[in-house]
């Protein structure tokens, strides 16, 4: 480590900087239990590392990797025991934020009218662990769509408000990664509590962690650590520039917002209408994807109703169904929604990108469909059509 | 509140294995919400009671099949005022539709003894087909879920909560790690319509396309997909020639590959 550099450079000059030993790790998770949190993060299920309820630190797939590529994934074993060596897969963050189904209420018919019965939320505070740059760009992202504007969504609030991130920055990238093209990875830059990066030399195992937070440096206060850190951020530039140069994809993001307005009748819509199976996989898949639909259901006798809320996608036909039918019947007009929202009207609407190329609608596409191949294929040759004003 | 007439439901057999019917008694608890609130007019597999028509729901199980029971069906329509079909048989003329792919009097010879006393249609084929059918609930079988549900929504005359899209949205809500990106085996869930859960993919397998097509099947395109993943032609017609093989997109897509 050099000598003569003081104070780590971080982004906030206040930023501190740790370091945790593996083995020392599992005080971390005692020190979130400690505080009333019930951890969710990366684990082996169903052949893929998914998210979900964590036990202990034996529960993070040490030891595992993932291999992406359009419409693959495979685990593989890694040759050492990096508890954080994946890249994102099929599951996101959103599922415990916006959860997939969810009752809003119910309500039971009697003598003096219909009484509305208020679903209690969840009082449980989230502590997520093991949340990549581009995810935390998409939680961010999604805060923004339900947090931002005149009206909060109070169940995503709710969830929100007490979660804490636990980013980790990404030592390699996969083949359907594109953050960089997005500015949106690999490295964490901010909106944690508390960020890791793992280091795995010759004989050492250990965490570099940046506090950003109040409520992570409180965390911290019961995990042994060393502040002996001189160093860690070039450790840190070094790991994320390093995993720069392995994205798997990349996408040219010059004037997109224009670009996509400017070929609304290219005929690559139809080339990908040709190949695409409407079945909204990469809507689900994908971290910043916010739509969902409300359906009211009613017992036989009538006497008892619910209002549910679920995951619903521009690709499905119910969707868009208005009284005077579909209005986006094709599915070129389906697929050109998606891909116009995600990377230009996302910004009307909300001043950012809607995609942070994590590679999920590219690896958990069933035909491999690759929204970085599609851009360049319009960009290759623009033969446009504005938009035509009587189509959506 | 005013005494309402309870409404009268029948419920009619065609050619099927009666599972569909079967998931009716299956209902249990809401079986018996069920019998409170409608009169069961016509349900040979739970009772021989019958009650004169009209009805003001008629569930029609399994597909046509002989002359007879093209008349047969016609009068139900007239005694019916809304009419369901439920089940592949019923919606899409079931397994035995098969025969259709073939000339069935080669399989009259070799099944029965006398064949003369045979008197049956060319091709198995869906209710709609024949009459207009107010909806079709798909599955073989049917979920019970779904058609309490429909039950409902005609009684209480809103529109059924049935969602036509893939089966796929089903695994993504359930969590279910994709079968076929995470595993490589072939799954018609991207063609398939929703409604069993995605029962199959969470078991690690496939789905076999119960439900039948889904609102927009790109049969094509995952042909192509199941092909890159090293399927034959004889078994891509064999795939789509299951319980739904005369619906129309998958019996295009299993010529296809003849
Ligand atoms: S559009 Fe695709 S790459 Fe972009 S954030 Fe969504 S899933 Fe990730
Ligand atoms: S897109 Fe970037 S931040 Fe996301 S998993 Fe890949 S390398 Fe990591
Ligand atoms: S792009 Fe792929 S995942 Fe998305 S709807 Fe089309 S086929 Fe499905
Ligand atoms: S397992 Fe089958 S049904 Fe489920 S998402 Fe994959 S392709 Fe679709």
């Amino acid at each position: 480590m050099e000598k003569n550099e003081t104070r780590p450079c971080t982004l906030s000059a206040e930023k501190e900087i740790v370091a945790v030993a593996r083995k020392d790790f599992p005080a971390l998770f005692d020190s979130l239990w400690a505080n009333g949190f019930r951890i969710l993060g990366p684990t082996l299920g169903e052949g893929a590392i998914v998210y979900d309820e964590l036990h202990g630190v034996d529960d993070l797939p040490s030891g595992w990797t993932d291999e992406q590529d359009g419409a693959t994934y495979r685990l593989k074993k890694r040759s050492d025991e990096a508890l954080f060596g994946y890249n994102v897969g099929p599951h996101a963050w959103k599922k415990f934020l916006f959860p997939p189904k969810l009752r809003l209420w119910r309500a039971e018919a009697s003598n003096n009218g219909l009484n509305i019965i208020e679903e209690k939320q969840t009082e449980q505070k989230f502590a997520l662990i093991g949340v990549k740059a581009c995810e935390l760009k998409a939680i961010l992202i999604q805060d923004q769509v339900f947090l931002g504007g005149e009206y909060a969504d109070p169940i995503y609030q709710n969830r929100r408000k007490d979660a804490l991130l636990i980013a980790v920055n990404c030592t390699q990238a996969g083949k359907t990664c594109f953050c960089v093209s997005m500015n949106a990875g690999p490295r964490v830059e901010s909106g944690f509590d508390l960020c890791l990066t793992e280091v795995l030399a010759e004989d050492a195992h250990y965490f570099i962690v940046e506090i950003g937070s109040e409520q992570g440096a409180g965390i911290m206060a019961n995990v042994p650590h060393s502040n002996q850190t001189q160093g860690a951020e070039k450790a840190i530039q070094a790991i994320a520039t390093n995993t720069a140069q392995q994205m798997g994809r990349v996408m040219d993001t010059e004037n997109i917002q224009a670009l996509l307005q400017d070929n609304f009748e290219h005929s690559r819509w139809d080339d990908v209408a040709s190949r695409c199976l409407t079945c909204a996989n990469c809507t689900m898949a994908c971290p910043t994807c916010f739509c969902s639909t409300v359906e009211d259901v009613t017992d036989i006798t009538g006497d008892h109703a619910e209002r549910w809320r679920q995951w619903d996608s521009c690709f499905t036909m119910d969707f868009t169904y208005m009284n005077h039918g579909h209005a986006r019947a094709s599915a070129k007009s389906r697929y050109r929604q998606w891909m116009t929202h995600k990377l230009s009207t996302w910004f009307d609407q909300f001043g950012t990108s809607g995609c942070v190329g994590c590679g999920r609608c590219i690896t958990w596409c069933p035909v491999a469909i690759d929204i970085t191949e599609e851009v360049s294929a319009i960009r290759a040759n623009q033969t446009g059509g504005k938009p035509a004003s009587s189509s959506l | 509140m005013t005494v309402k007439r309870k409404p009268k439901l029948a419920v009619w057999k065609f050619a099927s294995c009666d599972g569909c019917q079967l998931s009716l008694l299956d209902c249990e608890d809401d079986l018996l919400t069920v019998a409170n609130e409608i009169e069961i007019a016509n349900f040979p597999e739970a009772t021989r009671a019958v009650i004169k028509g009209p009805y003001d729901l008629s569930l029609v199980e399994g597909s046509i099949t002989t002359p007879r029971d093209a008349e047969r069906i016609v009068k139900i329509r007239r005694q019916s005022k809304y009419l369901v079909t439920i089940g592949a048989c019923a919606t899409a003329g079931g397994i035995q539709a098969l025969r259709n792919f073939k000339d069935v009097k080669d399989f009259i010879s070799i099944v029965y003894a006398n064949p003369e006393y045979i008197d049956t249609l060319k091709k198995s084929t869906p209710i709609a087909d024949h009459i207009s059918v107010d909806f079709e609930l798909r599955g073989c079988p049917i979920n019970k879920y779904q058609l309490v549900e429909v039950i409902n929504a005609f009684l209480n005359h809103r529109k059924p909560a049935i969602s036509p899209h893939s089966t796929c949205v089903e695994c993504k809500l359930n969590g279910t790690v994709c079968v076929m990106v995470a595993q490589g085996t072939p799954c018609l869930g991207p063609v398939t319509h929703a409604g069993c859960g995605a029962i199959c993919p969470s078991y690690n397998r496939g789905c076999y396309g119960c439900y039948g097509p889904m609102e927009t099947p790109n049969t094509k395109a995952l042909s192509r997909r199941w092909q890159d993943l090293g399927v034959e032609k004889p078994d891509l017609v064999r795939a789509f020639r299951g319980f739904n093989a005369w619906a129309d997109p998958f019996r295009k897509e299993s010529e296809s590959h003849e």
